[in-house]
Parts: C-alpha cells; sequence; structure tokens
C-alpha cells in the first residue's frame, strides 16, 4: 500500500476574534465590482460550481437531466464554460458518469452515511469505496460533529485520515457542517485537524443544517488554508456549500478568497461552490448584463 | 413646555417590509406655496427588481388563497383605512387638495376597496363558461391570474387611483408592482401602513416612489413581469410601454384614467384558461 495512514498530532488551538472577523467581512462585502470585472467573475463561478442534488427523491431521470444542464447550461447564450462537477449520492454515481460522457466534469460523490456522519466506521467505509469504484472522482465526506463536540479529535482525524485511504485516487473533500460546531474557535479547530488528516478540500456544509454557508464561516476556514499553505507550502481547496443562491453573494466569496488566498486559488481546482440554483441565478444575471434587461426563470430550465 | 415634533419618513413598501431606497436618492416634495413638506425616496431599477422578486413569492400563496378567503383579506384592508381617515384626509389637503375634496377621494377608495372585497369570489362566475363543442368533451373555461403585474398609477386622483390601479388587481389573485403618484406620493405610503396592518401577506402588493421617466421601462421590460398596466395618456410612453412588454409578450393594458368601478378591470388582468375534458368513453 502506497497511502501512509498519518498519525493524530494533536492540532494547536488558534483562538479567533468573532467581532474581527465579521467587521472583515462587512468591509470586505462593500468592494464594488465593475461591468467588465463582474461578467468575467460570473463566467469565473460557473467553472467552479459543483451542481448538486441531494434528495431523497433523487432518481435516474433526475440526475440525467442535471448532468445535461451541467454540459448545457444555457445554450443560447454562446461561449459559457461547464460546471466543474456533479455532486449526487454515492448510488447515482455511476449513472452520473455514463450521462455525461466525455464532458470534462467530474462526478463527487457525499459519501460516509451523509447528512449525518452516525454510521459504523465499516458502512462509511463501504459507502466511500461503493462511490469510487463507481467512478467517482471526488468523494465529500462528513466529519463526525458529535465526537468533535465531545473533545474526540483523535477520533474525528482518525476517520478522516481512513476515509482518504479509501479515496485512493479521488479527491477528498471533508465537509465540517459548520452549522453544528457552534463557534468560530471550533471551525477552526475542526479545519486544522481536517487538513492534517489529509483532506484535500475542506467544506462548509452538507446543506441540510441551517445556517449553512456564510462569509465569517468561510474566512475563518480560509484563513486556516492560508496558515497551512505559508507553514508547508501545500494548497488546500475550499468549498462553501448550502444557501448560497445569489450571483452577488458568490461575487463576495470570489472577493473574499483572492483578498485572504490570492489569484492561485481563484480556480477550480482549489475553490467551488456546492449549489443548486446558484447556476441559474448566475445565468440570469449574465443574460441580465448582455441585454439589459432583468430576467425570469421562465426562460432557464431547471436541471 | 415646547415639544419638537415627530415627523415621518417616507419609505417604500416592498416585500413587507418598509425599506429605503437601496440607491439612497430622495426627491424633496413642496406644497404650492414651495415649502418642503417631505423627503420622498426616488426609487431606482434595483429597488423595482427587489419588488419583483417580493411579488414572483408572494404570488403562489396569494393565488392559492380561497376565493373567499381573499374577500376577507381585502375588506381588512378597507377596515384598516377607516381608521385612519383622517390622515390620508390631512395628506392630501397638504399635497393642495380642498379639504371637501379630499375628505370625498379618501372616502371613495374605501368604499371601491369595499365594493372589490364583494366581486373577490364572483367574477369568476361571470367569466367562465361551459362551451358547446362538436366532440366528446365536456369543454369549460374559467379565468386565472396573470402573475406578477407592474403598474404605472395614475399622477391624480393620486390616492383612489392608487386604489383603482391595485385592489381589481389582486382581487384576480395576482402581485403587484406600483408606482405611486410622483407629485402626490404621501397617501401611497400612508396606503402601505394600511396595508402591512391588514392580513394582506408582505409582497403580494410592493409600492414604489420614484419617478415615470426612470422607471417606465425598466416596469414594462422585466421579463418576469406577466402584465403592465399604464395609466395616462403620453403616446410616447404608451408607445415605449407596449414596445418592451413585447419582450416576454406582457399584457399591456393601457388606461387613459381611472373608470367605471367594475368586474372589467378584475378581468384585464385575468387569463383564461380552457380544458378539454372526455366525456362518454
Amino acid at each position: 500500500m502506497s497511502y501512509k495512514l498519518p498519525k493524530y498530532i494533536p492540532v494547536e488551538r488558534v483562538e479567533i476574534d468573532t467581532i474581527g472577523v465579521e467587521e472583515r467581512v462587512a468591509r470586505l462585502n462593500t468592494r464594488s465590482i465593475k461591468k467588465e470585472s463582474k461578467v468575467e467573475a460570473l463566467k469565473m463561478a460557473l467553472t467552479m460550481m459543483d451542481l448538486t442534488t441531494l434528495e431523497g427523491k433523487d432518481s435516474e431521470g433526475k440526475v440525467k437531466q442535471l448532468c445535461y444542464k451541467a454540459a448545457h447550461l444555457h445554450d443560447v447564450f454562446p461561449g459559457l464554460p461547464t460546471v466543474a462537477a456533479i455532486c449526487v449520492y454515492p448510488t447515482m454515481v455511476a449513472t452520473a458518469k455514463k450521462a455525461l460522457g466525455n464532458a470534462k466534469i467530474n462526478v463527487a460523490a457525499v459519501s460516509t452515511a451523509f447528512p449525518s456522519g452516525q454510521g459504523p466506521m465499516s458502512v462509511k467505509l463501504d459507502d466511500t469505496k461503493f462511490a469510487v469504484d463507481n467512478g467517482a472522482d471526488e468523494i465529500d465526506m462528513v466529519i463526525s460533529r458529535g465526537k468533535f463536540l465531545a473533545g474526540e479529535y483523535s477520533f474525528v482525524f482518525d476517520e478522516i485520515a481512513a476515509i482518504k485511504e479509501a479515496c485512493g485516487k479521488a479527491h477528498l473533500k471533508v465537509i465540517l457542517e459548520t452549522g453544528e460546531l457552534e463557534t468560530l474557535d471550533n471551525v477552526r479547530l475542526a479545519s486544522d485537524i481536517a487538513i492534517a488528516a489529509g483532506g484535500d478540500f475542506i467544506k462548509t456544509s452538507t446543506g441540510k443544517v441551517q445556517p449553512a454557508a456564510t462569509l465569517p464561516v468561510t474566512l475563518v476556514m480560509l484563513e486556516a488554508i492560508r496558515d497551512h499553505y505559508y507553514k508547508t507550502g501545500i494548497k488546500i481547496g475550499m468549498k462553501p456549500a448550502g444557501g448560497i443562491a445569489k450571483s452577488k453573494l458568490a461575487l463576495q466569496y470570489l472577493v473574499m478568497v483572492k483578498e485572504t488566498l490570492g489569484i492561485d486559488w481563484l480556480n477550480n481546482e482549489l475553490f467551488r461552490f456546492g449549489a443548486s440554483s446558484l447556476a441559474n441565478d448566475v445565468l440570469m444575471q449574465l443574460v441580465k448584463e448582455q441585454t439589459g434587461v432583468y430576467q425570469s426563470l421562465d426562460y432557464f430550465s431547471k436541471d | 413646555m415646547p415639544r419638537l415634533e415627530v415627523l415621518k419618513t417616507y419609505k417604500m413598501y416592498i416585500g413587507g417590509q418598509f425599506p429605503r431606497t437601496e440607491s439612497a436618492r430622495y426627491y424633496a416634495l413642496a406644497d404650492k406655496k414651495g415649502n418642503v413638506i417631505a423627503n420622498i425616496c426616488l426609487g431606482s431599477r434595483k429597488d423595482f427588481r427587489n419588488a419583483v422578486e417580493a411579488a414572483r413569492k408572494a404570488f403562489g400563496d396569494w393565488s392559492g388563497k380561497t376565493a373567499y378567503n381573499r374577500s376577507q383579506v381585502i375588506y381588512r384592508i378597507a377596515e384598516m383605512m377607516e381608521g385612519r381617515k383622517s390622515q390620508f384626509v390631512n395628506e392630501l389637503v397638504l399635497q393642495g387638495l380642498t379639504p371637501a375634496k379630499a375628505a370625498a377621494e379618501v372616502s371613495q377608495a374605501i368604499d371601491l376597496i369595499v365594493y372589490y372585497a364583494g366581486w373577490a369570489d364572483k367574477y369568476q362566475q361571470i367569466y367562465s363558461s361551459v362551451n358547446p363543442v362538436a366532440s366528446k368533451h365536456f369543454n369549460f373555461s374559467f379565468p386565472e391570474p396573470t402573475g406578477v403585474v407592474s403598474i404605472i398609477g395614475p399622477e391624480t386622483p393620486s390616492l383612489l387611483g392608487l386604489v383603482d390601479a391595485v385592489i381589481p388587481c389582486i382581487t384576480g389573485g395576482n402581485s403587484c408592482i406600483v408606482l405611486a403618484s410622483e407629485t402626490q406620493p404621501l397617501g401611497a405610503v400612508t396606503f402601505a401602513e394600511v396595508l402591512a396592518t391588514s392580513d394582506l401577506p408582505g409582497g403580494v402588493i410592493n409600492i414604489i416612489t420614484g419617478t415615470r421617466k426612470e422607471l417606465l421601462a425598466q416596469y414594462a421590460s422585466h421579463m418576469d413581469v406577466n402584465a403592465i398596466v399604464y395609466y395616462g395618456t403620453d403616446k410616447a410612453e404608451i408607445k415605449a410601454v407596449q414596445e418592451n412588454a413585447t419582450l416576454n409578450v406582457k399584457r399591456a393594458i393601457i388606461r387613459s384614467g381611472i373608470g367605471t368601478p367594475g368586474p372589467e378591470l378584475i378581468n384585464d388582468t385575468l387569463e383564461t384558461k380552457t380544458t378539454w375534458h372526455p366525456v362518454g368513453y
């Protein structure tokens, strides 16, 4: 076996100044973005999108439709990119893989008893291996928040490390479910543990818990990535997910990434949006910039 | 001891909230002698966009209510308005009407609301029909709300005109965004306060203050608006409304002024749906 499991070393706690984080976010949100930059940023946001469907009612038909949407965002608008990936449950990976064909779009699968993470380790490993065997390019795992809040950090660390091993070549995104972590201090600690345990990406939320992704939480996670980069030179990716439905908010995230981590992170290798309805809002804004007229969802395919 | 008077801030009404314009602009409203009586929000196209979003969100719930329930809610608006009659009269007087004319306009406006509250569960019978067809079908037509309606309200009478514009529209189950009278906007803002304290869900009626010149094209061109009602006689404006309405084939209803009350005004923003139901197979 080529992959060497990392050993848990207690990570140093970094305390977060909550008020400072909020002020920094508020300051960044006042940045004005001019029209040309906005259009480019919106197109960039499309290339960073993980188009997501994670419903109990998902069917093969729904996933096929979503895959078509991923490759054909809005065909009447020439020159649009495709999204980065489709994000589905493990049972839908094979369907998505087949539907996407040769399109350069990855398939990401949520695993480890998503969204609660309350399952035995054997189930979590099987879940992950099943998705990888079916061709998943990326795995979005959830951490055990209960164990984390109980202070069993080594358990959380070992779990992430074990899943990373099970992923093989697939990229691993670690979902912290920040809405359940209570404080920004915890968010930072969980980020540091996830990074140390081998996560390629850290991700805010499952989208099933409120609050999902927020700007302050994302800033704290971006700072964890930045500090890790300064220490080791290794670039970890970031994926805010859940509740990002508007273009304006997406642009605010991009500004924050640029200001915290720099231009190196402004691509879909290192930054993703997890979203289901954001794509259409971005498309509506792009068409609005082109035609000068506010758009209606009536004229954009749902999936 | 002398007391500092508390002046009212006149704001817009969007999605059940009272925001100032996002553009942070305002215009001064003066009485006949040139004294400033209020600063009014100078609404922007983004305010209008926000209002359309709110109206779209509110549409499903409002159009899904039973006709009887809509009737009760509209009647409640009249009740709330009756309680603030004197405020409406005062504002019309401030804007130049005589006290007698102002009182008459407010009473008429309240009565008009009661009138349309009565129609809410009755216009359906008038505009429905069972149609004779030459095949084995039970064929019937009935009216449905058009959706989100943008309204360029009349300049005068400012209050009665506003009621004439929005109440028939929402009686039919639509949600709307109305541009208040530019020269006499006070009543519209107070009317918004009446709406907020009645049982009308937020977003069903949205009220923007500002200028026709700036907002007319936006009202007519927005792709998520299904019909536009225009009050006025300016040929260039009518042409602009009709041309912009073609973008998404929205219905354009042109009214030269307030007309005779009647179900026709409700029907203006209704769409007739016809169903062919097979029978006898």
